[in-house]
């Protein structure tokens, strides 16, 4: 018999929510899946305003000598992008990724703490929006000897002190104005979000895994997010402390970061890249994650050497805590530390080569199918380690003081989060479209997506790296005309451009294919883990009954035995399995209890914004609104059973 | 959980909302440790102005961390009083941990009052500012634990009492609460004593 519980509507003091349909049902959802399709969305919302603001600084740089932006202009719009892509656009789609997915690929029915995955999606929201705002209440004032005040307009009244907000710059008196107040609380409230989603996939992979699923047989991407998690927990409260400093500095008079008052303007540098290391393998390990499912399913093998993947997944997150100064080797360290650093950022290539040759070890002699995921994958590897390479070199110290702060840089970075993290993102995008909608993609147009994509994006990244060797500064809105830089400023551009139509592509063939696509078979890609046992979409029980697991990629084994040479044969009664996983996820067979939707997350994170705005503009009233919330949110989340209730239902019936 | 739930539930035998509080707990020793660090960092430098040793009162800090400290006692009591199924007394322990901590709290206010008075004021130098910021933090702490101690007892009142079960239980609370006295020691040690 099918049923499902209906959750008891009436709590305590406040009427449950009770929609499952309409934006209401959105809005109190604590279902991981919707919670993760929302994440996706306004990650991708984001992505498309940090490439608006990259198409806008280079048109500036298009030409030498451009007037297009001011200074202060660009000066706020490098900022914006780099803290856009960074926070609100790479690590919630892969926060988006970890909550729809995660609970799938460890036979759960959701996250440990279902109502705390909702709290932190909408800390994201209202941090994101807050950030924003900005260009609505924020000002931007200019400094003394700086950008005339007449040319901060209204696209330069955000942030301008550079993502990474470096000091004594970011502080009062080189950055006046509330702009940058805005930079430092916005990204506190965001780190909220992420620290709180870090707790909860933490836990949920050590306590949710269903029967059998050991450590050792957990699918890799699983096995990223826990490294994630892991760097996102011990970043950043690191970051945390450094911005509450920056905010004392600028709002109460403090001087940590300023030496006029004792203070150390390398002190915020240490801090900021203590996190901002592990913050670039925040960005780039989900994709790892992602790129080792998509490779043995398309490559029709099993994933070669899965302990040295996880356990070199592990080992660049455990390094990547101690490689932090090679962002720092033109600051004030001494030689020993620059030696050291030096020597750990080339330890650290280590583990990342055991993944790519791991990678290649899984491709190689299989039988390969260039589907669009498998084009991202096989993309991601190569421009990752295009990028990983002219990492390496900023380990030789001399010629990294020489690269410092030129398009070099940007250039290796760019390979490494947008050739990197960004292919393996929409290699995922694609691989698991099916089961999120249902609907297949259109394959062409995945394909056309894919080449432009990945020929915009080495047009716009590749030359950069001939702009940084001879010269060209970064975070800087014009050069020369003498420095005969404008040939490659504009291939640059034009590659820009390109990889800004490969993006409508994709955006048309995802709305087209949502709507229109053929239905997906509900195991599409002939695949290997538990997620794609379950019916597409995946229905909002997601298991009918714990799936029991025997060994790694199960999925597969119970699919496939092997012949007399090692070859994989697909076994008789594999089409009637597949039938009755199917018909057997459709019908659950037992009651099915489901966490209940709540209001209380999105009261509960309404309350930071006002909190923030109540330090900017050091308004009492507007801390008073702000804590009002966190009190009516905390107090209802308290006393509001999650599923308790739903027992006692169960027990009268 | 109901019987006809087939899902296994916690295969670490650690109940998942306690697993998650010592989570939880593991970034609060980074939150600390970066603060400790910062104040370690800028404590042997020179610096203008007055100093913290010209105006704290020892004897009196001491007496406020021993009331902390046996807030952790009267915690455990209150905790083993509920293991005995005693609400009546675990209601009491439960209070007179939240008005130790309250004290604790009163103590602290006084101090940075006192301290404000005799200008050691938060952006007097860079030692002030790491000691209110870091300071505060834990008050702050501790402030968010009295609150989660009093919302305990208030629970208490009702009919059913307190269970060692369910959202948020008493163990989960008095994990936190242990947290924050530990810490205090630590601070105390590094910003007074040493």
């Amino acid at each position: 018999m099918t049923k499902i519980i209906e959750p008891n509507k009436q709590s305590n003091i406040f009427k449950r929510p009770s929609s499952e349909t309409g934006i209401w049902s959105w809005i109190t959802t604590v279902d991981h899946k919707r919670i993760g399709i929302m994440y996706g969305y306004a990650a991708f919302f984001f992505l498309l305003i940090g490439g608006l603001e990259a198409l806008v600084l280079r048109i500036q740089l298009s030409q030498p000598d451009n007037n297009f932006l001011t200074a202060a202009e660009y000066n706020a719009m490098f900022t914006m992008h780099g803290t856009t892509m960074i926070f609100l656009a790479i690590m919630p789609i892969s926060a988006a990724f970890f909550n729809y997915l995660l609970p799938l690929q460890i036979g759960a029915r959701d996250v440990a703490f279902p109502r705390l995955n909702a709290l932190s999606f909408w800390i994201f929201i209202f941090g994101g929006a807050f950030l924003y705002s900005t260009f609505i209440f924020g000002t931007a004032g200019a400094p003394d000897g700086g950008y005339l005040a007449e040319e901060v307009g209204w696209l330069g009244s955000a942030p301008n002190g550079g993502w990474f907000g470096y000091q004594p710059n970011a502080g009062l008196k080189y950055s006046p104005g509330t702009a940058m107040d805005y930079w430092a609380i916005g990204l506190q409230i965001l780190g909220i979000a992420s620290l709180i989603s870090a707790f909860n996939f933490i836990t949920t992979i050590i306590n949710m895994r269903t029967k059998g699923m050991r450590f050792m047989r957990m699918p890799v991407f699983t096995w990223m997010t826990f490294a994630v998690s892991f760097l996102l927990a011990f970043s950043l409260p690191i970051i945390a402390i450094a911005l509450f400093y920056v905010t004392f500095d600028r709002k109460f008079g403090t001087t940590f970061f300023l030496t006029e008052g004792g203070g150390d303007p390398v002190l915020w540098q240490h801090l900021f890249w203590l996190f901002g290391h592990p913050e670039v393998y925040i960005l780039i390990l989900p994709a790892f994650g992602i790129v080792s499912e998509v490779l043995p399913t398309f490559a029709r093998k099993p994933l070669f050497g899965y302990a040295a993947i996880v356990f070199a997944g592990f080992g660049i997150a455990f390094i990547g805590f101690g490689v932090w100064a090679h962002h720092m080797f033109a600051s004030a360290i001494s030689p020993v530390a620059q030696a050291g650093f030096g020597l750990s950022t080339m330890v650290i290539a280590v583990p990342t080569g055991v993944k790519i040759f791991n990678w290649l070890g899984t491709i190689w002699g299989g039988k390969i199918k260039l589907n669009t995921p498998m084009l991202f994958s096989l993309g991601f590897i190569g421009m990752f380690v295009i990028g990983g390479l002219s990492g390496v070199t900023h380990s030789v110290v001399p010629a990294d003081t020489q690269q410092t702060d030129t398009y070099y840089i940007v250039a290796h970075f760019h390979y490494v989060l947008f050739g990197g993290a960004l292919f393996g993102i929409f290699s995922g995008l694609y691989y698991w479209f099916p089961k999120v909608w249902g609907k297949m993609y259109n394959e062409t147009l995945g394909k056309i997506h894919f080449w432009l994509m990945l020929i915009g994006f080495n047009l716009t990244f590749g030359p950069m790296h001939w702009l940084g060797l001879q010269g060209q500064v970064r975070r800087t809105w014009v050069y020369a005309e003498e420095t005969n830089l404008q040939f490659w400023n504009i291939i640059v551009t034009i590659g820009a451009f390109i990889i800004a139509v490969s993006i409508i592509v994709f955006m048309i063939n995802w709305i087209f294919s949502k709507r229109n696509g053929e239905k997906a078979p509900f195991d599409p890609w002939d695949a290997r883990t538990i997620e794609w046992t379950i019916p597409s979409p995946t229905p909002v029980w997601n298991f009918s009954k714990a799936p029991e697991v025997k060994s790694l990629d199960d999925f597969w084994h119970s699919k496939y035995d092997e012949d007399e040479d090692g070859r994989a044969v697909r076994k008789e009664s594999t089409d009637q399995m597949l039938v009755e996983l199917e018909e057997e996820g459709l019908n659950p067979s037992e009651n099915i209890v489901l966490p209940n939707p709540s209001y209380f997350p999105i009261l509960l994170a309404a309350g930071l914004p006002f909190l923030g705005y109540a330090v900017i503009y050091k308004s009492i009233p507007l801390a008073l609104i702000g804590t009002l919330f966190l009190l009516i949110g905390g107090f209802g989340w308290g006393t509001e059973p999650l599923e308790e209730e739903v027992e006692e239902n169960l027990e009268h019936e | 959980m109901s019987s006809s739930h087939s899902y296994p539930h916690e295969p670490t035998g650690v109940e998942t909302r306690k697993l998650g509080m010592w989570v939880f707990l593991s970034t609060e020793i980074l939150f600390f440790g970066t603060l400790i660090t910062t104040f370690m960092i800028f404590k042997g430098r020179d610096f203008p102005g007055i100093k913290l040793t010209d105006v704290y009162d020892i004897p009196f800090t001491s007496i406020s961390s021993f009331i902390l400290l046996m807030s952790s006692l009267t915690m455990v009591l209150a905790h083993n009083a509920l293991e005995a199924n005693d609400q009546e007394k675990t209601r009491v322990w439960l209070l007179a941990t939240a008005m130790l901590g309250a004290v604790f709290l009163a103590g602290q206010i006084y101090e940075f009052t006192e301290f404000y008075h005799k200008g050691f004021e938060l952006s007097t130098n860079i030692f002030s500012s790491t000691f209110y910021v870091l300071t505060g933090f834990h008050g702050l702490h501790v402030f968010i634990g009295v609150v989660l101690l009093l919302a305990l007892w208030g629970i208490g009142q009702r009919q059913k009492g307190l269970t060692l079960e369910g959202g948020m239980n008493l163990e989960f609370v008095a994990l936190y609460w242990h947290f924050v006295d530990i810490v205090w020691i630590v601070l105390f040690t590094v910003v007074y004593l040493i």
